[in-house]
């Protein structure tokens, strides 16, 4: 299959080449599984059509960047498609891989000159003014009192790594371009943050917040 | 530049849904077709997939990937069974 999707004249077949026939989950690992060119290519079609959809509202998902996403969805569809356990549709489970290798681009692009120092040194957890105008006076000094309980978690519980995380990920950076900033991957940045907040969530509870003090809006 | 009042917003609202075992990105790729086929038909959620709802209301990443997938699924049906 590889050596397949090493030769672009496989997508560059009229799909039309060979009659089109609706396929079920079945007939799609069958024919992929069987290196069908013409299951390749209606594959190629489709996943480009829904990323299209897909992208519609995005900045900078142009037509090159979606021809680049399914290409590199297509191999990573076949390297998984024993993992297709035919829970859902064939084309939605395609389309959900698509969908992540080119939001996972755009990320990248769009932070690739961004350094992980300068956005968390540019928000540090320092008190904030908080607008509590609509709270009672009790509601107001629990407010003050669990912000300034969760700056000392922060502070003292957790980890350089973890707080550095976290920031970074409030700031909106991406998890992969954390990843990329630590030498990790986005698994271990999630199970970093993961952990982090469940620290925070003891920290608060041993410290007598409620779940309903931490709801409250701010 | 502190911290602003929605970042610790978000920070509250994370650290009240946290759970102590969560599913991280790559396990909610891998069910997520499932789950929104299943939110989309407005069919009841089987247990393996409310790991995945979770994950989804704590990682704005995945959450993104999931509603864009939302946006395709009424076409998808028009592209031959699979």
């Amino acid at each position: 299959m590889a050596s397949l999707l090493s030769r672009p004249s496989v997508f560059s077949l009229a799909a039309n080449d060979e009659p089109k026939m609706p396929r079920d989950n079945e007939s799609w690992v069958a024919d992929l599984r069987a290196e069908r060119e013409s299951a390749l290519s209606d594959l190629r079609d489709a996943l480009l059509r829904n990323l299209r959809k897909a992208l519609a509202t995005w900045p900078h998902a142009d037509e090159s960047l979606l021809e680049d996403a399914v290409q590199d969805s297509l191999m990573r569809v076949l390297e998984r498609i024993e993992q297709f356990e035919g829970r859902s549709r064939f084309l939605t489970w395609a389309t959900s891989i698509a969908i992540h290798t080119a939001m996972a681009e755009l990320r990248r692009r769009r932070w690739k000159d961004v350094s992980l120092e300068k956005v968390v040194s540019d928000g540090d957890f320092a008190p904030v003014q908080l607008t509590t105008s609509g709270q009672t006076m009790d509601g107001k000094l629990v407010q003050q009192a669990l912000v300034a309980t969760m700056q000392r978690l922060i502070e003292q519980d957790l980890t350089e790594k973890q707080r550095t995380a976290l920031k970074a990920e409030l700031k909106g950076m991406p998890q992969d371009e954390i990843a990329r900033h630590l030498g990790s991957n986005r698994n271990a940045v999630y199970k970093l943050t993961h952990d982090a907040r469940k620290k925070l969530k003891a920290g608060l509870e041993a410290a007598g917040f409620t779940a309903g003090d931490v709801t409250a809006p701010l | 530049m502190p911290l602003s009042e929605s970042e610790i917003d978000s920070l509250l609202r994370l650290v009240s849904l946290t759970e102590d075992v969560e599913i991280n990105c790559e396990q909610c790729l891998a069910a997520v077709a499932e789950f929104a086929e299943q939110k989309l038909a407005g069919k009841s959620i089987r247990e393996a997939l409310r790991a995945v709802e979770h994950h989804l209301s704590v990682c704005a990443e995945c959450r993104a990937e999931y509603e864009a997938l939302l946006r395709t699924l009424n076409n998808i049906g028009g592209q031959g069974e699979g």
